[in-house]
């Protein structure tokens, strides 16, 4: 089973009381209405789905029930590290070369 | 509208009004483990941003946690910290905290979750044993030492942990997975005895 740290409890805590919750770090435009069919099929459907890193948000929902955001890598399916919901994308990653 | 409905019927139910909580009076022992439904208890749910604490501690008597994972109590009355933001009050002494609250006017949310949960009480040398049957949380003491409190998941559900001693649990659950729950400790009981 997984380890996964939450930001929140501050420890490690057994991925069962967690959920995926998607991609991070996708802005909702402030004028929806006015974006074109090009960007909002960008917004809503678009996802990069890397083959290695990715930043996604997750929940810890059996436990503090808070989002946050996690970087993951899809290859090995180890955590690399967890921060908090709303804080900046981490500019360098501990552990990964680059 | 529900929370308001609520409001209007809780003081005309007077103490005498016989309650009585699913799966009252069972329980269920193996060597060494002991699994039983406790009686009925007030309990709140309480959500509220950091600036209200220090009021809402002083209304209820009893100190909110700011640590994760931890409880205070006093006076019969538990706070278990359950979120950044949210709490878990248990009161067994049988005052009502939402009543105690009621007239803060610090920003907050409560709502009476009192029938909505049951109790369960796991003691003895086997007791951590029974629980991790379907709990994956580290239970030793280093991990979870006495006070300690989390939600968490017990097989398919989703439970409130609090460890009262150091060979005592009390396992929240939802009313309607009560029965599962019992069963599914029951049954690690036998398991945690081997």
């Amino acid at each position: 089973m997984l380890l996964i740290r939450c930001p929140y409890c501050e420890e490690e805590r057994p991925e069962l009381e967690f959920r995926n919750a998607g991609e991070a770090h996708i802005a909702r435009s402030a004028n929806m209405a006015g974006e074109s069919d090009d960007d909002f099929e960008k917004f809503f459907f678009i996802r990069s789905n890397p083959k290695g890193i990715i930043y996604e948000r997750w929940r810890h929902m059996h436990g503090c029930a808070r989002f946050f955001n996690a970087v993951r890598d899809t290859v090995t399916d180890k955590f690399v590290m967890t921060y908090k919901a709303g804080e900046p994308k981490p500019s360098k990653l501990p552990g990964v070369g680059k | 509208m529900a929370k308001a409905a609520a409001r209007k019927t809780a003081p005309a139910a007077s103490p005498s009004v016989e309650r009585r909580p699913a799966l009252a009076g069972r329980s269920t022992t193996a060597a060494g483990v002991k699994v039983e439904v406790l009686p009925p208890a007030e309990r709140m749910s309480l959500r509220a941003p950091e600036g209200s604490v220090a009021a809402l501690s002083k209304a209820l008597g009893v100190t909110l946690p700011n640590k994760p994972k931890t409880s205070a109590s006093k006076g019969g009355r538990t706070a278990l910290w359950l979120g950044p933001d949210e709490w878990l009050v248990i009161d067994e002494a049988g005052n009502d905290p939402l009543a105690d609250r009621a007239k803060v006017s610090a920003l907050h949310s409560a709502v009476g979750v009192s029938h909505r949960n049951i109790a369960i009480s796991v003691t003895g040398a086997g007791a951590a044993a029974t629980i991790n049957a379907g709990c994956p949380q580290d239970l030793s003491l280093e991990a979870f030492p006495v006070g300690a409190a989390s939600r968490t998941i017990l097989g398919k559900t989703e439970i409130v942990l609090l460890r009262t001693a150091n060979e005592a649990f009390r396992v929240e659950c939802w009313r309607s997975f009560s029965d599962y729950v019992f069963t599914f400790l029951s049954e690690g009981s036998r398991d945690a005895a081997v």
